[in-house]
């Protein structure tokens, strides 16, 4: 409406000039926006104002500004869309910036409109000012201060080209608020390419040969996968389940990537890296020939460097060139889109004619088998009345029931993450089937980020059951969405492993520091139940094994926002565990298996391993 | 393959000529623990409206392959090159020279400063500025000297480079 009026207005000089304001939402609807998460402030009143003239978009009013970018990163990965964040000038600015480098890390694609203090004041200290395109400069892919009035359209659409071009990532766009309330003229996105960014998405034929030849040899291989395969896009998941079922060889993933190939097919080997499976730990170090797709080798995955898979040829697909040979150095580098690279893989994989030695991968799966064998995620689950619940079980039954539900609804289940073991265990214990269904904070660990972000799942898939698994220490840190939960009657559920420690701190102490719990434990912690009725939602607790199905039950059929507090055991670890430092077959399998940390730490601790985190 | 060995390279980037972009590339090296030996940036295209970057930088052929790789990525980059891989370049380098004394030193940096070919842009009674071009080792080798005349103040432009023949970047 306002930006109607304002045409009308302009229409005898200037047809297409608008208050900048309302050429932003022009833009951003071009760019087939329909959610914006955010927060007013002094700086973005205009845009505010023009949000409030229209109905095309869909403003969620969040209550803090890191939760307004986990919300749309939430958005993005659940959708495959750009996110969409307003926040106002200086602290708006400044609060939003760790889900910006949150967004970096796990290459979300995400547009932050900042506002920013009028030009004529920029550098002058004024109120709410910060240097808003300094402090995020390596906190993000790309970012832009709107200087003039005709360069904001085409900055918008550039942004949006930025954010989800190549390897994704967050974009910030710094906007005076003079420019907001200036007239500007609109221009439509361009059609002609990019100056200066094109990467690469189609592959090398030469090197897709190379690695299907190298592929075609191997003896004891293994296709390893990341977030980059999920960031390609369903279709990309589905070639890996068919290059995956042709060549019959074992395929892992990273924490990023679950999802990609299913968690229960037989080819499937579980999470590798640090609380990585057994079997899937064992594969990397054996393997004769690695083929990875979108996986960075992180230093969660590879732990000790010069021990990383000693003896194999290595094939490295990634969108983005920085990430080959960063760490790790590889043989056959591929630069291209996940899903083209797969998909032209398994086309040279049929015209290649060679046959792939059969025996010889019969042979390596007899090897994987024993491995698995092991039964490394294998817990001691008390059912007596009144047992103290497992933390894994609690998330194995969370499964089991979402998975009944599924069948009898085709319910969807959406599953967030906040930061710790709680992290580790929804990894290991729930399965997933289908891509964009995880969202976990993998390379900056950001505690904080699972309730904002499944307040973004639910926003995109209103219908779905989205679930954040919790840890009592995490949630607080954004506790305050429950609030916005309210508001919009989102029905997300927090599912609480409470042990009242933070629990991946204190394995530490426990592994590094000789069990000194130093600040670890909290005392006082709120009540959840009443926290979540004075949030206007339902709280429930468990607190012994008997209690927790029902619990789980009456979580999933509630239509309301639900804490569910879940007391688990305060001295449980998450294993497998591989020390910082240490190589992948010094792995720490845990009382299950008759080894604690101590007695496993010793064996692989190193004090170059020490420093490490 | 690649040495563990540290060798030294010297990057021309050619880059979009906006605010920030020099910050962007100064950043990326500080943020990710990379050497700056030297940093020359000029307008050098006002049609196309590009600069161009000339960074001198040591590691590792693996660091050097990643620093290239990471400032490629950089929106507003349009290409990254290696000068010494492209074949053989030249370097240069502009210095301005301060050095005061008297009597037979100021006769001694005379003649030295010939001998390099420096140049002579500045004196007075008792002092000199001198202008030297050249590539880096021989602007050190004349400041060296320069020590023990009287060497007062030093300014540098940094290295700029480009491939000999007729490659461009």
């Amino acid at each position: 409406m306002g930006l109607r009026m304002s045409q009308n207005t302009q229409a005898e000089t200037s047809p297409d000039q608008a208050a900048g304001a309302e050429i932003l939402l022009r833009a951003l609807k071009d760019q087939g926006v329909e959610v914006i998460f955010g927060y007013p402030g002094g700086a973005v009143l205009p845009i505010y104002d023009a949000i409030f003239a229209q109905n095309a978009i869909r403003h969620i009013l969040v209550r803090h500004e890191q939760a307004a970018v986990h919300a749309a990163e939430g958005y993005a990965r659940s959708t495959g869309k750009v996110g969409v964040v307003l926040v106002t000038s200086g602290p708006g600015a400044t609060n939003a910036v760790t889900g910006l480098v949150d967004a970096l890390m796990d290459s979300i694609p995400i547009v932050c409109l900042t506002g920013q203090v009028p030009t004529h004041l920029i550098g002058n200290d004024a109120f709410q000012e910060a240097d808003t395109t300094g402090i995020t400069r390596p906190a993000t892919k790309h970012n832009y201060l709107v200087k003039r009035s005709e360069d904001l359209a085409r900055m918008v659409h550039e942004a949006f080209y930025v954010a989800r071009s190549g390897r994704p990532g967050p974009v910030v766009i710094d906007l005076p608020k003079d420019i907001l309330i200036n007239k500007a003229p609109y221009a439509a996105a361009p059609e002609t390419p990019h100056r200066s960014y094109r990467p690469q998405v189609e592959p090398d034929a030469a090197q897709i040969a190379k690695a299907v030849a190298q592929l075609k040899s191997a003896k004891r291989p293994v296709i390893y996968t990341g977030g980059g395969v999920i960031n390609a896009g369903p279709e990309a998941s589905e070639a890996l389940r068919a290059l995956v079922r042709k060549s019959g060889f074992p395929c892992t993933s990273t924490l990023m990537g679950l999802g990609a190939y299913p968690a229960g097919d037989p080819l499937f080997l579980g999470m590798l890296g640090m609380h990585g499976t057994y079997e899937a730990n064992l594969v990397m170090h054996g393997c004769d020939v690695m083929l990875n797709i979108g996986a960075r080798f992180d230093d969660r995955v590879t732990g000790r460097l010069n021990a990383f898979s000693p003896g194999s040829k290595k094939i490295h697909v990634d969108i983005d060139p920085s990430s080959i040979n960063k760490n790790v150095p590889v043989d056959i580098p591929v630069v291209g889109d996940a899903g083209r690279v797969i998909r032209a893989m398994l086309a040279a994989w049929d015209a290649d004619t060679t046959e792939v030695d059969r025996p010889a991968i019969a042979a390596w799966w007899k090897q994987i088998d024993e491995w698995r064998g092991i039964d490394c995620l294998k817990f001691r689950q008390d059912m007596t009345k009144g047992a103290v619940i497992k933390p894994q079980h609690a998330v194995q039954r969370l499964y089991d029931i979402t998975r009944e539900l599924k069948a009898k609804t085709g319910r969807e289940t959406f599953i967030s993450t906040e930061v710790g073991q709680h992290q580790m265990w929804a990894a290991q214990y729930f399965g997933f089937d289908a891509p964009n269904r995880w969202l976990t904070s993998g390379g900056l660990g950001t505690m904080g980020y699972g309730l904002p972000a499944a307040m973004g799942v639910q926003i995109a898939h209103p219908d779905a059951l989205c679930i954040d698994i919790a840890g009592e220490a995490s949630i607080l840190m954004n506790i305050q969405e429950m609030s916005t939960l309210a508001q919009y009657r989102l029905p997300v559920k927090v599912f609480i492993l409470n042990n009242q420690y933070m629990g991946m701190v204190r394995q530490w102490q426990e592994l590094l520091h000789g069990g000194r719990y130093s600040e670890s434990y909290t005392a006082a912690l709120p009540d959840f139940v009443k926290l979540a009725e004075s949030f206007h939602g339902v709280g429930l607790r468990a607190k012994s094994v008997d209690e927790l199905d029902d619990v789980i039950r009456a979580m999933i059929e509630s239509d309301r926002p639900v804490i569910a507090d879940i007391c688990v055991d305060e001295k449980e670890n998450c294993f497998p565990m591989i020390p910082s430092g240490a190589p992948h077959n010094e792995m720490i399998l845990g009382p299950e298996h008759g080894t604690t940390l101590q007695q496993g730490g010793a064996k692989s601790l190193t004090d170059e391993g020490l420093v490490l985190v | 393959m690649a040495t563990q060995d540290t060798r030294s390279a010297t990057i021309s980037v050619l880059v979009e000529n906006e605010a920030g972009v020099l910050a962007r590339v100064i950043g990326l090296f500080s943020g990710r623990g990379y050497n700056i030996d030297s940093l020359t940036v000029a307008a050098v295209d006002p049609v196309l409206n590009l600069s161009r970057i000339n960074i001198v930088t040591s590691g590792t052929d693996m660091v050097i392959e990643q620093i290239k790789a990471q400032l490629d990525r950089l929106v507003p980059i349009h290409k990254v090159a290696d000068l010494a891989k492209g074949g053989p370049y030249v370097a240069r380098e502009l210095a301005l020279i301060k050095v005061v004394c008297k009597g037979a030193d100021r006769v001694e940096a005379l003649r030295l400063a010939e001998a390099f070919r420096a140049r002579v842009i500045d004196a007075t009674l008792e002092s000199f500025v001198f202008e030297m071009t050249g590539n880096t080792d021989k602007l050190d080798a004349f400041i060296e000297l320069m020590r023990g005349l009287g060497l007062a103040e030093v300014s540098r432009t940094g290295v700029a480079a480009i491939a000999r023949g007729t490659t461009t970047i």
